[in-house]
């Protein structure tokens, strides 16, 4: 019989009332600088606006997490989940709305203007009173601290739950959340669909969202179900199932699935921007133009190691190379289409690539990343300076950059472009992961663990770190080209050091050396906040807390490389299992995974 | 002429010399043990030998090419291959990757080759596959099979002392130096060692030279002994010769105090 070990009770006091106090604090911080204020322009909910769901799911988050069950350990019974998961969240939530009320009573009575700039009167004293709900001061802050307190126990509720019945609750919140924000893409892939593929789908938008734009009651209700019972679908067992008989099919029917998937797949990216209509095609068009620069870079920082704090310059050079050979304004006046000015734009790439990289041999780690910094700034002051105006137009740029042209035809409209787009990004795809598994690609990741020894076993460190720059400039470069023509112009303030620091967030918090990562990365940190435009003002505040959660909690990023996520302890039994299939002789050809469901329990 | 020559060889690092004036040979075929009490210079030894340092003075002769001031590239080409004191493989890679890696200088593909795959990258590609997995093979069934996927951390310390010495291999070496094989390894690890030593030297035919401070694998393996102190060879010979020589008791255990 195992004993129940219990945390002392203090311990838990004291944890639950820093998670409150935590919670109260994002909750007068996100009041005070203006987030709620701002979001409460736009429904979200029938009847809630996004500035509302925006508190009322701290005292949410709050709850969930103070009441959360104890961390199961082997050889301690875990302690049942009861009523202290609720009671738990309700007094974190409790003490949440009480800091958010204290701060409402002291908004009311001092005005802090003076101090913080967007606490306004609206939020409390005037109608219509955002943060109290319509109320006066003193109510307000009471149905705060009750709201606060009785949704932080709902949320600690959730955790009494089974694990299969919990996850589903959350889908159904994520769902209704997801369906909420993104309002405009919904509505509009319903409508394309009706007018691309005939599909009687236009009214059920109408269904799902009010005349202005929340999601009414019954959208809500459909939503959760469907994310509810979804997830209930899609928990592990199915999916165990399917890729045990995809594990017993032979490698040639292997294959022809996986080409079929694939062949799914990019017929569905093909209708993609007819269905989504040229707003959202132009926000996929501007993700595009990052995700090419990010797998660029991916190869630089995630293969080679090189963190590279610059890598904008080589955008900007790919920007205007094309910018001077298609442009009739530019300098050189000549005026070429776009794809006689490709060549020229990997070759200017390449020697910036060089040029970079050549001096940088010899640094590591942060001095490399230093010195980077440095070059970036250097090419965007040249292109911004006097002495090089005649070349590069200075403040001014090159205006009337040429079009894409496919024969005849010019690609003007977001739709078309996205093609090309796509297909640089299928190419810059297929380009790193050829790359990655290749003598060239092994050279880098040897070089990234451990730079002396790599070349202590054979790798030219010369050509390896000179390769990956170039590498990396030249795909910049080609996301300069398409982000020059789609444009039609180019100024040296486009390619700050903020471009930079962008792609580097997508990497690290999509996963380093891993392309789904990538991909994925590149289309919440960059397609997001172009659909979310009420997030514009505090898009790098969201940045820093996601970092900083990503650091804390998830460093090797949503989609990690394959070989960082994998587990010690599954191989150790693994290769035992390998080793008795050899003994009875039934031969799996070496490097094949043991079928999953002949692994033995550990005893 | 031995394989290898090294004459005169001085480091100073700082005030320190830590090689002074060495003279040292390593005959085709043969394994060689350097001893030594600790920064007696003997890792600085292999370093400047693999061109990780560069010497102040002195020559090094590698079948007949002088190696001096070659990059550590281009001197595991020539066939000098090397494992670290403290294991320093590339943890997040594969061990199959990790042996792969060390195929670089015997192998040319760029990147080009890379990204459209034409046949002869493939072949390449499949004989340096090939090439690890024998490699790995030669330690019997412990880097083998499933464990050739998974990443180098994963390993327990023996068998990434056994991955290095793979990887060396797997460059297809004359000359393969070995910094402390056995430091952290059992007494029945150290005993199949000593068998894989001379199944190395037997079978693919490469001389070695290793560093031990197990006199049991020193005892058990070398046909030659040198032992180094201050950076300068104060004894050389068989086994027991050694083992028995004044000067060396004395660099390990200290002068004997003079009667006064």
């Amino acid at each position: 019989m195992t004993t129940v070990v219990e945390a002392p009770a203090a311990a838990v006091g004291s944890r639950v009332v820093m998670i409150g106090l935590v919670g109260g604090a994002v909750a007068v911080f996100v009041s005070a600088n203006g987030m709620v204020e701002a979001f409460s322009e736009r429904e979200l909910l029938d009847g809630l606006t996004l500035g509302a769901v925006l508190l009322l799911s701290i005292p949410l988050l709050v709850g969930y997490v103070a009441g959360r069950r104890q961390p199961e350990l082997e050889g301690f019974a875990t302690r049942p989940p009861g009523w202290r998961n609720p009671a738990t969240g309700l007094l974190a939530g409790f003490i949440s709305g009480v800091t958010i009320g204290a701060f409402v009573l002291l908004i009311a009575t001092v005005d802090l203007r003076g101090v913080l700039l967007n606490v306004t009167p609206e939020l409390v004293r005037d109608d219509p009173r955002i943060l109290t709900f319509g109320l006066e001061p003193g109510a307000g802050a009471g149905l705060l601290v009750g709201l606060f307190a009785v949704l932080g126990g709902l949320a600690g509720a959730i955790q009494v739950l089974p694990d299969l019945w919990r996850r589903a609750v959350l889908a159904a919140v994520g769902w209704v959340l997801a369906f909420g924000l993104m309002q405009a893409v919904v509505s509009q892939v319903l409508r394309g669909l009706q007018q691309q593929l005939r599909i009687w789908t236009e009214p059920l938008a109408d269904f799902l969202y009010d005349t202005s734009g929340a999601l009414s009651i019954a959208g809500i209700t459909v939503v959760a179900v469907l994310g509810f019972c979804l997830q209930l679908l899609g928990s592990r067992k199915p999916r165990a199932l399917v890729n045990a008989r995809l594990e017993r099919l032979t490698d040639r029917s292997r294959r022809i699935v996986r080409v079929a998937v694939l062949a799914a797949a990019l017929l569905l990216l093909g209708l993609l921007p007819q269905v989504l209509g040229s707003f959202l095609s132009e926000v996929l068009n501007i993700a595009g133009i990052f995700l090419l620069m990010a797998l660029g870079l991916n190869i630089v920082v995630g293969f080679a190691g090189l963190l590279d704090l610059g890598y904008v310059a080589f955008f900007a050079v790919g920007a205007y190379t094309t910018a001077l050979l298609t442009s009739p304004q530019s300098s050189l006046g000549v005026g070429w289409i776009f794809w006689l000015a490709v060549p020229f734009v990997v070759l200017a790439a390449a020697v910036a690539g060089l040029l970079v990289g050549t001096p940088v041999l010899r640094m590591r780690g942060d001095y490399l990343a230093i010195v980077t910094l440095g070059f970036g700034e250097i090419a965007r002051l040249l292109f911004l300076s006097d002495w090089l105006k005649p070349t590069f137009g200075g403040a001014q740029g090159i205006i009337q950059v040429g079009d894409i042209t496919v024969g005849p035809v010019g690609v003007r409209t977001p739709q078309a472009f996205f093609y090309v787009i796509f297909v640089f990004v299928l190419l810059a795809a297929y380009a790193t992961y050829a790359l990655q598994d290749s003598r060239i690609g092994r050279a880098w990741m040897a070089m990234r663990e451990d730079e002396s020894v790599a070349e202590a076993m054979g790798v030219d460190i010369v050509t390896a770190k000179l390769s990956a720059f170039i590498v990396g400039a030249v795909l910049a470069g080609f996301g300069g080209a398409l982000f020059a023509t789609k444009i039609g112009s180019v100024f040296p303030h486009s390619f700050n050091v903020i471009v930079s620091i962008t792609v580097l967030v997508v990497i690290i918090v999509g996963g380093m050396a891993s392309v789904p990562g990538v991909v994925l990365g590149t289309m919440v940190l960059v397609g997001l906040p172009e659909l979310l435009r009420e997030f514009e003002e505090y898009r790098f505040l969201i940045y820093g807390a996601l970092l900083i959660f990503m650091m804390l909690r998830r460093p090797e990023g949503f989609i990690p490389s394959k070989r960082r996520a994998e587990e010690l302890h599954e191989e150790e039994i693994a290769q035992d299992e390998w080793l008795k299939t050899q003994d009875t002789g039934s031969r799996p050809e070496p490097g094949s995974r043991p079928e999953p469901g002949s692994r033995p329990e550990p005893s | 002429m031995a394989l290898l020559e090294i004459r005169g060889l001085t480091k100073d690092f700082g005030g320190v010399r830590a090689v002074d004036g060495l003279d040292l040979d390593a005959a085709e075929g043969e394994i060689v043990s350097v001893i030594g009490p600790n920064g007696a210079g003997k890792t600085t030894l292999f370093n400047l030998v693999t061109g990780m340092t560069r010497p102040d003075r002195g020559e090094i002769v590698f079948d007949g090419h002088g190696i001096v001031g070659l990059r550590p590239s281009q001197i595991i080409e020539l066939g000098i291959a090397r494992t670290f004191q403290n294991v320093r493989l590339f943890p997040e890679m594969s061990v199959r990757e990790n042996v792969m890696v060390a195929r670089h200088c015997r192998t040319r593909s760029g990147m080009l080759k890379a990204v459209l795959r034409p046949p002869s990258f493939r072949r390449e590609e499949a004989e340096t596959r090939e090439a690890a997995e024998r490699a790995l093979a030669f330690f019997g069934a412990r880097l083998v099979g499933w464990r050739f996927d998974t990443p180098a951390r994963s390993l327990s310390y023996a068998n990434r002392r056994r991955l290095e010495i793979a990887r060396a291999l797997a460059s297809g070496p004359k000359l393969l130096l070995l910094d402390e094989p056995t430091a952290g390894m059992n007494p029945h690890e150290t005993g199949e060692l000593i068998g894989l030593i001379r199944r190395i030297r037997d079978e693919i035919d490469v001389t070695i030279v290793l560093i031990e401070h197990d006199m049991r694998l020193v005892k058990g393996v070398s046909e030659r002994v040198v032992v180094l102190d201050y950076g300068q060879m104060i004894a050389e010979g068989r086994y027991d010769e050694v083992a028995s020589n004044e000067r060396v008791i004395e660099a390990y255990l200290g002068r004997k105090a003079s009667p006064a």
